[in-house]
């Protein structure tokens, strides 16, 4: 299911999820020097938080073409590929909050948020680092010869390391079926990107200096993201060999979710926040006569995650011994 | 061997020709031996690295026929890759996380720091990070060691860096039967191993018996001589010229036993903590860099948990020099070896 009200159904749930997330890392964390107000409760969110607030249409447009059996690797910012992706919002919810029952038994937390079961192997704290995890993936599929492919989300920064060009370079002299897709939010962390990066396009650029086709997109047009990620995938599918998706986009908020990001000029928060992809797609819905469906499909989201944070919130949290577990079978119980 | 390969499970169970005679194999043809008795058994099992299709830079995916495994298992399996450790490294990774079961080739071990994120934050952290949602059945061959004048970015012996990372198996071979079984037994752990090397064993040439009662296991040290009045522990190369200096000793009157480790993590302390208790004295040797090197983990946990006195013996902290004058400082050899045993026999 692609249509509209299908893909903002995905995009209010991951803007509901963040936003839940965001107010529930607020208090007792200290980052960017500054120290946790001395009276603030502890944050039920603990660590660092990387939220995609603003970022929902590439994640959704992109995950509507995917089935379970197609394998995604992310980043530290992955909250919303891995709900795309079919991760279910309760245990994602749980796992932020360092709970038993998260996807990764609370060891994991937001920045290795997945869920294997429907092919999401994992945001990461390295950036870059899923690239060549995503390769191999292909790789091996190709191999095995599964009808599926593996799609990497990838943030303007990592084509500034190098594993960005050792795995397109591996993709395309293998012809792996993998979809790269970079969502490119123009910020390194507090960094813009642009002074930080060599040539215009880059992302684009470099896939397509190694033979990759690269494919720019709006990246906050939900309805143009799914249409060129429909079409690269299909191809993808049908064996064209590695694709690129460079989709520009912006994001809303700090780094991390207690950075205010004051670094950033207000004129120009002000004008992206004017070309929001929720917004842009509830204004089409409503033009489209579906303004009530929207509503609905808001109300039901917003339901969906107050009841996760109420589930993660009751949750318990893992037994210390927990974390002699998962490490590795052989030596285990002789010493740790 | 069609060099396609298929997702059945059912071809998994490829049947085994039974025990075949001892066959005198060198160190590099036994570990070929067990890649291609595993890759006959398991159509998941791949090796992917650079050189690989003319039979790896040392000549270790070569059969004992000489022949490139290439030839026999098909490039789709055997693996040319560019040169590109990063993505060897996180490519395995992948590969593991989606059914195959990847045999990692670096080459030597000072180039899979190249790889260092994806062997460290990324294969050894996998199974545990996401709660054991996926496990990562990878074998990074790190070959390691002094290769004559191959000086300070070819020499390097990193295994305490490695068992050091939770998650990581880290195993170091000394001859061909234990390069056979420990790779067979490397491969069917389902876990992430280091599987060290020496550069300088390649050609040592040793009895191999192939058939799964030769599997070494993960570990468990070997006894290579029974003595009683010191204990001489050691791996890889250094393990040679330890049971040297354990003749010599011998013809000094001083009984000496020798205790290879095999396996780095996890390391025998039942079997080294029996034998130090027995003799009173632990000497541990190896040919990477004393300070912060791993023989100080057997020496503190032996004197942690006995009497034993203990000592170590590594290479200087001092890169690996090119003239052959410079290159000898950092190696160990046997008359070391006897000199630190005495002086520890006299505390």
């Amino acid at each position: 299911m692609n249509d509209l009200l299908s893909l903002y159904r995905t995009m209010v749930r991951i803007r509901a999820f963040e936003d839940a997330a965001e107010r529930a890392s607020q208090g007792g964390v200290q980052i960017w020097g500054q120290s946790a107000a001395p009276d603030a409760e502890p944050a039920l969110v603990k660590g660092p938080l990387h939220l995609s607030t603003g970022q929902e249409a590439v994640a959704a447009g992109v995950c509507a073409h995917l089935h379970a059996r197609d394998l995604l690797t992310s980043t530290h910012r992955g909250h919303g590929h891995t709900l795309a992706k079919g991760a279910d919002s309760t245990r994602m919810m749980c796992e932020l909050f360092g709970r038993a029952t998260g996807y990764n038994k609370g060891k994991g937390g937001s920045m290795h948020i997945a869920d294997f079961s429907v092919g999401m192997l994992g945001a990461n704290g390295v950036v870059t680092a899923g690239l060549p995890i995503a390769v191999g993936a292909a790789h091996a599929l190709k191999l095995r010869g599964e009808d599926a492919i593996a799609v990497c989300f990838f943030g303007d920064g990592a084509i500034n390391r190098g594993p960005f060009l050792e795995a397109l370079n591996w993709a395309q002299i293998y012809q792996l079926p993998v979809l790269f897709v970079c969502e490119d939010n123009q910020i390194s962390a507090t960094t813009r990107s642009a002074p930080m990066t060599a040539g215009t396009q880059a992302a684009s650029a470099r896939a397509q200096a190694l033979g990759i086709a690269a494919t720019p997109v709006d990246g906050n047009d939900v309805l143009a993201v799914s249409a060129a990620a429909a079409e690269l995938i299909a191809g993808i599918r049908a064996g064209s060999g590695p694709r690129l998706l460079h989709a520009l986009t912006y994001r809303h908020k700090g780094h991390v979710s207690v950075d205010p990001a004051h670094y950033r000029d207000p004129a120009e928060v002000a004008a992206a926040l004017l070309t929001d992809p929720i917004t842009r797609a509830r204004e089409l819905l409503a033009a489209r006569g579906q303004a009530e469906a929207a509503a609905q499909v808001l109300a039901q989201a917003q339901a969906e995650i107050a009841a996760a944070v109420a589930a993660a919130k009751a949750a318990p949290v893992p037994l210390a011994e927990e974390a002699y577990q998962d490490i590795a079978t052989t030596g285990q119980g002789v010493w740790a | 061997m069609s060099s396609a390969v298929a997702s059945t499970p059912e071809q998994k169970s490829a049947v085994h020709a039974p025990a075949a005679a001892t066959l005198t194999l060198s160190y590099a043809q036994a570990a070929a031996l067990a890649l291609s008795e595993a890759m006959d058994a398991d159509r998941n099992v791949v090796a992917l690295g650079e050189d690989l299709g003319r039979g790896g830079v040392f000549g270790q995916y070569r059969g004992a026929d000489g022949r490139p495994l290439v030839e026999r298992f098909g490039p789709q399996r055997v693996i040319d890759t560019p040169i590109s450790e990063s993505t060897i490294m996180g490519a395995g990774v992948g590969m593991a996380l989606a059914g195959l079961r990847p045999v990692v080739e670096l080459r030597v071990a000072d180039f899979a720091l190249c790889a260092i994120d994806e062997l460290v934050n990324q294969a050894a952290k996998n199974r545990f990070m996401f709660g054991g949602q996926g496990r990562v059945p990878l074998v990074a061959r790190l070959p390691i060691g002094i290769w004559t004048a191959s000086a300070a970015q070819h020499s390097q012996s990193f295994e305490a860096w490695f068992a050091h990372v939770p998650g990581l198996v880290v195993v170091a071979p000394a001859t061909p039967p234990d390069n056979y079984g420990l790779l067979h037994s490397a491969l069917a752990s389902g876990d992430p191993v280091v599987f060290m090397e020496h550069k300088e064993l390649w050609s040592l040439q040793g009895q191999v018996t192939p058939g799964a009662a030769q599997h070494v296991p993960l570990g468990k040290a070997h006894c290579v001589r029974a003595g009683s009045d010191i204990t001489l522990v050691s791996w890889s190369k250094q393990v040679h010229a330890v049971t040297e200096a354990a003749e010599r000793l011998a013809a000094q009157g001083v009984s000496a036993e020798v205790i290879d480790l095999r396996t780095i993590w996890p390391w025998d302390q039942q079997a080294v903590l029996e034998s130090a208790g027995r003799t009173g004295r632990l000497l541990v040797v190896h040919e990477s860099i004393q300070a912060a090197g791993f023989g100080g983990e057997v020496a503190a946990t032996v004197a942690e948990h006995s009497s034993a006195r203990v000592a170590r013996l590594g290479a200087p902290r001092i890169p690996v020099g090119y003239a052959q004058s410079l290159e000898n400082v950092a190696r160990i050899g046997a008359d070391q070896v006897v000199a630190a045993a005495l002086r520890l026999l006299q505390r």
